[in-house]
C-alpha cells in the first residue's frame, strides 16, 4: 500500500502549486478562486490521509464540513464577481485599487 | 506480484500535479476550468484508493457537478478580453517560483521518513472489518456531529440569500406576476356580482 508521506507530499506540491498561482495571477479573479479551490483540495487530502492512518472518523468529517464551506463560499464569491464585472466591465485584479467609495 | 497500489497512486499523483499547473498556467480560463475538473476527477481516484470512497464521490458531485459547472457558468457569462490576459505574467514568476521551492521543499523535508518514523514506517492499511466508508462516515455525522452538520445547513441556507440578493438586481418591467396582497385583500363585494334576471320560459 501506499505509505502516508506519499499523500502528504502531494498535498504540500499541490498547495505550492495554488500558492504560486496566487502571487503570480495579477488577470483573473476567476483563476484566483480556482487557487483557492486547489488549496482546499490539498488541505482535504492531507486531511483525508491522516483519517485513513490514524483510522479516526473525524478526519473525514471535517473534509466533509469544509467541502460544503466551500460550496458556499464559491456561490458567494461568483456572485460578487458577477457584480464587479458589471460595475466595472472586467475582472482585472491588478485595476482594483478604488476602495474609497 | 504487480504493484497495482503504486502504479495507480503515481499515475494520478502525477495526473493531479500537471493538471493543477495547467490551472495556474493557462491562458484561457475556460480551458482552466476544465484542468481543475480533471484534477478533482484525478484526485477522487487518489481518495478512494485510500477508502474515503464517500468523499470522493462527494467531491466528484458537488465540485464537478455543481461548483465547476457554476465557474464555467461565470466565465463564459462575462466576456473577458483575452488578449489583456498576456501582459505582467512573466514578472511575478520568478518571486512564485521561489515562494513554491521554498514551501514546497520545507514541507517535503518536514515529512521524510526519518523525521517521522512512526508515521512513515507503517503504510495506509484498508479497514478490515465488513463497515463500509459511508456508513462509518454517516454513523459519526448524525450522532456526534449533528450539531455541526445543522450549522452546516445553515450556512448553506445563508449562501443561497447571499447570493440571490447580491445577484438579483429586481424584476424586469412588463413581467407578468401575482400580487398576493391583492390576491388576499379581495372580497366578495369586488369579483361577485348577482344579477336579477326572468326565468327562461322552456
Amino acid at each position: 500500500m501506499i505509505p502516508l508521506n506519499y499523500y502528504l507530499i502531494l498535498g504540500a506540491i499541490l498547495f505550492g502549486i495554488s500558492f504560486a498561482g496566487i502571487i503570480i495571477n495579477r488577470k483573473n479573479i476567476i483563476v484566483l478562486l480556482m487557487c483557492i479551490e486547489l488549496m482546499l483540495l490539498a488541505v482535504n487530502t492531507n486531511f483525508v490521509a491522516f483519517a485513513e492512518y490514524f483510522q479516526a472518523g473525524a478526519g473525514e468529517i471535517f473534509v466533509f464540513f469544509i467541502l460544503t464551506v466551500a460550496a458556499a463560499e464559491s456561490a458567494i464569491g461568483l456572485a460578487i464577481l458577477v457584480l464587479v464585472y458589471r460595475k466595472r466591465g472586467n475582472i482585472n485584479v491588478a485595476e482594483m485599487n478604488e476602495l474609497q467609495g | 506480484m504487480f504493484p497495482v497500489y503504486q502504479v495507480v497512486f503515481f499515475f494520478f499523483a502525477a495526473l493531479v500535479v500537471a493538471a493543477s499547473a495547467m490551472v495556474i498556467f493557462s491562458r484561457n480560463p475556460v480551458r482552466a476550468v476544465l484542468f481543475l475538473v480533471l484534477a478533482f476527477f484525478a484526485s477522487s481516484v487518489l481518495w478512494m484508493l485510500i477508502q474515503a470512497e464517500f468523499l470522493a464521490l462527494v467531491l466528484i458531485f458537488v465540485y464537478v457537478g455543481a461548483v465547476m459547472t457554476l465557474f464555467l457558468f461565470v466565465v463564459m457569462m462575462l466576456n473577458i478580453d483575452l488578449s489583456r490576459q498576456q501582459e505582467k505574467f512573466v514578472r511575478f514568476l520568478p518571486f512564485a517560483l521561489l515562494v513554491m521551492v521554498v514551501f514546497v521543499g520545507t514541507l517535503v523535508a518536514a515529512y521524510l521518513p526519518h523525521h517521522l518514523p512512526d508515521l512513515a514506517a507503517t503504510a495506509l492499511v484498508p479497514t478490515a472489518d465488513g463497515v463500509s466508508n459511508t456508513e462509518q462516515l454517516g454513523e459519526l455525522l448524525f450522532t456526534n456531529y449533528l450539531y455541526e452538520f445543522e450549522i452546516a445547513g445553515a450556512i448553506l441556507l445563508v449562501a443561497i440569500i447571499a447570493s440571490i440578493s447580491l445577484a438579483f438586481t429586481g424584476r424586469k418591467p412588463n413581467t407578468k406576476v401575482q400580487n398576493i396582497e391583492k390576491q388576499h385583500a379581495a372580497t366578495k363585494q369586488d369579483r361577485l356580482r348577482i344579477i336579477k334576471m326572468q326565468a327562461e320560459n322552456k
